[in-house]
């Protein structure tokens, strides 16, 4: 009885470390019964019982997590719960103590009241490091714990995976960094309490939003099905990371793009967070410091300010769990799901995870180049034509192949996005790019017969099929009128007209289309042969293909160029023949004036 | 090893100054203040028709007995001062001018934060971290 009170004292004389405060709270497990002597209720067996339930048993000492895991089952048993850890998370009336003075429970109550406590405590204010609010912080610390994550988490005893993590989110102070590095083990641990937690979410969202966070609100609390990530606040969950992604999308369609500075300032603005914290949330957050934000700065700054709401110190520097190249990989699964929307309407299997494989690089590519205007369909060009991009996709659709085969069976998400081959940084050169490609191999073709085909699958690569995918669909723009990137393509070269620089070679290429619909046909029945290769395929050299591709290359730019040739020689001659044609007339007119 | 980096504005207030604490600050808020003038000086002595030859960096501005002052400027007029301490003869003009690169670079990561208003003080915490790597670890 004792050593309780002159344990909180110690508690309140020392609001500063987790250690500092375990240090003198190290009460051996006899304490308890002394302690509870005073509580009338109790008979021997409960205590014996409670202490091993707070785990101070295992222990051998009680803690301050202990200590107040104690109180709230002696509360739970008063009010008739069983001594289980589970009563906790009840709402329970202070424990009655006889002995005990009124100042234990006006001062530190039972861990019931935190509740209430604590929602007012992170509005009070932000910065101070009152007495007051130190108690409590202490006194929360354990069960609610705050979340530093500057600090490393003391090696603070097993039993914190008791503490039910029904307390939401507290507010950090400096003064308590070790403590909530200590809470933070418990986060790690404890990820059953969601039910509660995300009900303290609602309730602390709702004290303190302002219209923007409201939604911020209702998708914190959506929070407790995902376990995963509920133990660190840094860390984004999926829930979060949609809504971050949508608010994106608000303001800037394109997700590779970036959000420009003043957007995103008007829109941080929103929250009416003081200006100076916002510029440190954009000065964590902006790590190429380029003025804008990417998605995965985006949402990383979204996720601090949202921290910020909610009473979180802002960190010195930006979390691990925030970096750019950690939410890029996890950004990749919203950004895979959109894109199979494209690869679905596609009728082989094959092909779908083809492109889909080829749409996991697109991403990674897409990610990767944070400084530049990537669009879809222009990367996918990219892929086709140049070797050395093939180079980096090719390691990454080994990496990512199994994920592109899981995700091409989930559902589709939001509709395809339009087609980007003409956006602004997309020039004429790409499409015409494309379209030498395309002719060129079309051209490639028409030569050799079908039998020429066989030897290029046995070389393998991915790109192939993709490749060989592509032209068939362009060779067949009635199969496949549904809405995909490349079925767009497909639309995007039946109208020459917007492109005049294009005409010249589309009119070859009309030319050359009708031709080349027997040697689709001969294409398409070895497309059936090109596909068991594939698998068997996979493991080929990265060297070979790049050689390979490179060859490739060359010899479409060879038939471009021997095409132009003669196409030029054409006009060459034309242009002779008015010469003539305007020469006679000439020599016709002269003999009069000579006269 | 600076003992004061000051970076001034365009209409010459200062948006930051910082100082090694141990000493009396006001003395290199000071001397800061003076050498705006040879700043000014050695910044018209280039000429209109130099300003685009016009080279950042403009050297020692001046020496005095304690100390050397060195100056940059920026192509928006915005300049860096630093004070070194004149003991220190370690200091070679290369590393005067990895440092003012230094300082110029941060100053942009700076401005592009859209937050920060031209003309405001300055208070980020990168730049703090920056600047104090930069000034002498007296403790």
């Amino acid at each position: 009885q004792e050593k309780g009170p002159r344990g909180e004292k110690s508690l309140l004389a020392q609001p500063g470390t987790l250690c500092a405060i375990c240090a003198p709270q190290q009460e051996p497990c006899q304490a308890l019964p002394v302690g509870h002597t005073g509580s009338g209720h109790p008979q021997p067996p409960w205590e014996g019982l409670i202490t091993e339930v707070c785990g101070a048993k295992r222990v051998g000492y009680f803690g301050p997590a202990q200590f107040y895991i104690a109180l709230k089952l002696i509360a739970a048993a008063q009010s008739g719960f069983p001594v289980r850890i589970e009563s906790i998370k009840n709402e329970l009336p202070l424990p009655r103590f006889m002995a005990l003075k009124n100042d234990t429970e006006v001062r530190y109550g039972t861990p019931a009241e935190f509740h209430g406590v604590k929602f007012q405590v992170p509005h009070a204010t932000l910065e101070k490091n009152s007495y007051k609010r130190t108690d409590e912080g202490d006194k929360q610390e354990p069960k609610s714990p705050p979340m530093s994550p500057i600090c490393s988490p003391p090696a603070s005893p097993s039993t914190y995976q008791r503490i039910p993590l029904s307390y939401g989110y507290g507010k950090a102070r400096s003064g308590l960094e070790q403590q909530h590095g200590a809470s933070y083990e418990v986060r790690h641990s404890t990820h059953q309490q969601d039910g509660p937690s995300s009900g303290n979410y609602g309730a602390k969202s709702a004290l303190t939003c302002s219209t923007p966070n409201r939604s911020l609100s209702v998708e914190r609390e959506q929070q407790d099905s995902s376990t995963q990530y509920s133990d660190d606040p840094w860390r984004i969950t999926e829930e979060q990371r949609d809504y971050y992604i949508n608010q994106f999308r608000s303001l800037q369609p394109d997700l590779n793009a970036f959000i420009s500075g003043s957007v995103a300032k008007n829109f941080f603005t929103k929250s009416k967070l003081p200006i100076p914290e916002l510029s440190h949330i954009w000065e964590l957050s902006d790590v190429d410091c380029d003025g804008a934000l990417t998605l995965p700065e985006f949402c990383a700054a979204f996720h601090l300010v949202v921290a910020r709401k909610n009473g979180y110190q802002l960190p010195e520097t930006l979390p691990e769990t925030l970096l750019p190249e950690y939410l890029q990989a996890a950004c990749l699964k919203p950004c895979c799901a959109l894109f199979d929307s494209y690869s679905e309407p596609l009728p082989s299997s094959q092909q779908t995870r083809d492109l889909s494989r080829a749409e996991v690089r697109r991403c990674k590519l897409a990610v990767k180049v944070s400084t530049t205007l990537k669009t879809i369909p222009k990367e996918f060009q990219h892929l086709t034509v140049k070797a050395g991009k093939e180079k980096i996709a090719m390691s990454y659709s080994s990496t990512s192949i199994e994920d592109a085969m899981k995700k091409g069976e989930e559902p589709p998400t939001p509709p395809p996005r339009p087609q980007k081959s003409h956006s602004r940084a997309s020039s004429l050169d790409l499409n015409k790019i494309f379209q030498q490609n395309t002719q060129a191999v079309r051209s490639g073709w028409l030569p050799p017969p079908p039998p020429a085909l066989p030897p290029r699958p046995s070389v393998s690569q991915t790109e192939q099929p993709s490749e060989v995918e592509l032209h068939l669909q362009m060779n067949r723009p009635s199969s496949q009128a549904e809405e995909n990137s490349s079925a767009k393509k497909e639309v995007v070269l039946a109208q020459p007209p917007s492109k005049p620089a294009r005409r010249k070679l589309r009119t070859e290429a009309q030319g050359l289309e009708t031709p080349e619909l027997s040697p689709t046909i001969n294409v398409t029945s070895s497309l059936p042969a090109v596909k068991p290769h594939l698998p068997v395929q996979k493991q080929s050299s990265k060297q070979k293909r790049a050689i390979q591709t490179a060859i490739r290359k060359n010899k479409e730019a060879n038939a471009v160029l021997a095409r132009l040739n003669s196409e030029l020689q054409q006009q060459l001659k034309e242009v002779h023949k008015e010469r003539i044609a305007l020469e006679t007339q000439l020599e016709q007119l002269r003999p009069v004036t000579v006269l | 090893m600076a003992v004061c980096i000051a970076v001034i504005a365009k209409e010459n207030y200062p948006l930051y100054i910082r100082s090694v604490p141990t000493e009396n600050e006001l003395k290199f808020h000071y001397t800061v203040h003076t050498s705006l003038d040879v700043v000014d000086e050695k910044i018209s002595a280039m000429g209109k028709a130099l300003v685009d030859q016009r080279e950042l960096y403009l050297g020692l501005l001046y020496p005095t007995e304690d100390y050397k002052v060195y100056g940059y400027v920026t192509n928006s007029k915005v300049k860096f001062v630093m004070v070194v301490d004149s003991s220190n003869t370690a200091l070679r003009d290369n590393e005067i001018r990895s440092m003012f690169r230094k300082l110029h670079n941060s100053y942009t990561d700076i401005m592009c934060n859209p937050f920060y208003n031209p003309g405001d003080r300055i208070h980020s915490r990168a730049f703090d971290t920056m600047v104090n790597s930069m000034m002498m670890q007296v403790c």
